[in-house]
């Protein structure tokens, strides 16, 4: 992408190296690492994108959102610039390093924010699709990236447009609409249903801002039970905006809604990313079992 | 003191034009906005390469105003150079008026960065000026900070940022009245050693006695850059309230409301003594 557009330019801060090796050896002058200071980090790329460039800022989640929020919405986002915010370690990932690198409100913030496009890719090969389409795309978009290595979500290859409700599975009794690494888990949760014989949907909800209210006003209205699920707080994230669009009318008559992700609270634990998973229950299993309560209640109202 | 009646009368028509502006919203950082006259009127009479018929010419010099609370003296001279009319001096503050009381950079031409909210003007400048070496132009950028918000962290993470950059067509200037907005910066906190931070920042750094001898400043700053590989700071010794002595030092107008017209004549009379 770099090589095609000579407006891209790499802004660090102090992460990771190694990062981009082959780009700094490319293309030295067009990288930049600036140290621990998000505050600047933000205000120069801020800078350079009202020069015609387009910044592609690379830092840890939490520090990228909260130690410099000022600046993403006076400098970035009123301007409408065109800087890319990359996200490391959005969610849990960095479970081992404590409250401090976990990331469980980004989504939250950054949807507050005027202008920001909102992007949680399910998989390191929707990233890579989310990034090149982020050439053509006039405006701030936040990335949150994933650890990595997670399993990759069986979908068309060439189906990424930012801003569209990706629809993996069609809905009847259930819908699951999802983001991040949970949509995989959605895959799997709806497989398993499909074998008991219900028909569950999967939306892959990779743009959270601006959110395709058309898509998914459609099957909210259509789909009787609905679970979001998403390794964030349940303040302000994807289930949140979905909440917001039933809450406005786009709600079956029999509608059950259920948001699953991280509650209000700092994970007071340490261990490995799946260990938060499971404590804050959002694992395959917990889904299955709310899904199945939430069948069964539906029963109920339905008779 | 250089005696210098043409300079003089450009900065008291200036202070002029901020107390007809305030006339509309009846309110403002007026003291501030006095304190800086001088600056404005070096850098925009003799200092910067700007287009007044075409504020975005690639080429020209930038200039933030990052302390917006300033704005009036920008308004005013922005003004005078024709980047937009008087005319909009009418809806200062105003509901429909794109003249706020901090400058916003999509609603008023020459306005180089939305301000107001301290400490962001260095790092934008530092990224205006690493684009100018990137890009090889000659466009220079000149950021203009308050005292008190050198206390921001964030033009310390800047000030690095523009040294490591070597960013020698970067200047900042500061506008050392010596009071923020609680009291004076020494009991608020203190700057000093001031000139030897910026120094050990990295930056080829001056001072100049903007009351005595503001003039000095445009001799300085025509001969850019100071130091080769080196961003330049000046830190510019001046009055809050300045031209206006009952003004002057007086924390009481630090930030008014509801000004009346007398109290502007007030200070009218005041500027021509």
């Amino acid at each position: 992408m770099a090589k095609e557009n000579l407006d891209v330019v790499y802004v660090g801060s102090d992460v990771g190296i190694g990062t981009l090796k082959e780009f700094q050896e490319e293309m030295p002058d067009r990288y930049f690492v600036e140290g621990v200071a998000e505050a600047y980090v933000i205000g120069m790329a801020a800078g350079l994108a009202m020069s015609g460039k387009m910044p592609f800022v690379n830092t840890i989640a939490t520090f990228l959102t909260r130690r410099c929020y000022d600046q993403i919405a006076i400098d970035v986002c009123m301007g409408n610039h065109d800087v890319r915010l990359y996200a490391n370690g959005g969610g849990l990932v960095y479970a081992p390093l404590g409250p401090t690198h976990l990331a469980t409100d980004d989504i939250a913030l950054m949807r507050a924010l005027p202008n920001m496009t909102v992007i949680v890719p399910a998989d390191a090969d929707e990233m890579e699709r989310a990034v090149l389409a982020s050439g053509q795309h006039k405006g701030p978009i936040y990335f949150r990236v994933a650890r990595g290595g997670d399993p990759l979500v069986p979908q068309d290859d060439h189906d990424f447009k930012i801003g569209n409700a990706n629809v993996l599975r069609e809905p009847k009794e259930i819908l699951f609409v999802a983001a991040g690494i949970m949509v995989h888990r959605a895959i799997e949760v709806a497989d398993q249903l499909k074998s008991e014989g219900i028909q569950a949907g999967v939306i892959n909800l990779h743009t959270i801002k601006p959110l395709d209210t058309k898509t998914l006003s459609c099957y909210l209205s259509t789909t009787p039970n609905v679970i979001t699920l998403e390794e964030h707080s349940i303040i302000g994230g994807l289930g949140s905006a979905i909440a917001q669009l039933i809450a406005e009318g786009a709600r079956h008559p029999q509608g059950l809604f259920r948001m699953m992700g991280i509650p209000d609270c700092f994970p007071g634990k340490y261990g490995r990313q799946g260990d938060l998973i499971k404590y804050f229950g959002l694992e395959v299993k917990n889904v299955l079992e709310v899904s199945r309560q939430m069948l069964s209640e539906q029963k109920v109202l339905t008779v | 003191m250089i005696n210098n009646p043409e300079f003089d009368e450009r900065c008291l028509k200036t202070r002029k034009d901020i107390l007809e502006i305030v006339r509309f919203g009846k309110r403002g950082h007026i003291a501030s906005a006095f304190s800086m006259v001088e600056i404005l009127v070096v850098l925009y009479d003799y200092i910067l390469n700007v287009n007044p018929e075409n504020p975005e010419w690639l080429e020209r010099d930038r200039f933030i105003l990052s302390k917006g609370h300033g704005c009036l003296g920008l308004y005013a001279i922005l003004c005078d150079k024709g980047f937009f009319s008087s005319e909009l001096w009418k809806g200062f503050c105003a509901f429909d008026g794109v003249l706020g009381g901090h400058p916003t950079m999509e609603k008023v031409p020459g306005v180089e960065a939305s301000t107001g909210s301290l400490g962001h003007g260095l790092p934008i400048g530092v990224g205006l000026a690493l684009a100018a070496k990137m890009d090889k132009r000659n466009s220079r950028t000149f950021v203009l900070l308050g005292d008190g918000e050198c206390n921001e962290g964030s033009n310390w993470e800047a000030a690095m940022g523009a040294s490591k950059n070597q960013l020698d067509n970067l200047v900042v200037l500061v506008d050392y009245n010596k009071q923020q907005a609680f009291g004076s910066t020494y009991e608020v906190c203190d700057l000093e050693p001031f000139a030897d931070k910026w120094r050990a920042f990295g930056f080829e750094t001056l001072e100049v006695d903007m009351v005595k001898e503001p003039y000095n400043l445009k001799t300085l700053l025509s001969g850019l850059p100071l130091a080769e590989d080196k961003p330049t700071a000046i830190i510019c010794h001046t009055i809050k309230g300045m031209g206006a002595p009952f003004m002057e030092g007086n924390m009481d107008w630090h930030h008014k409301s509801k000004i009346t017209d007398e109290e502007i004549e007030k200070v009218l009379l005041a500027l021509e003594d």
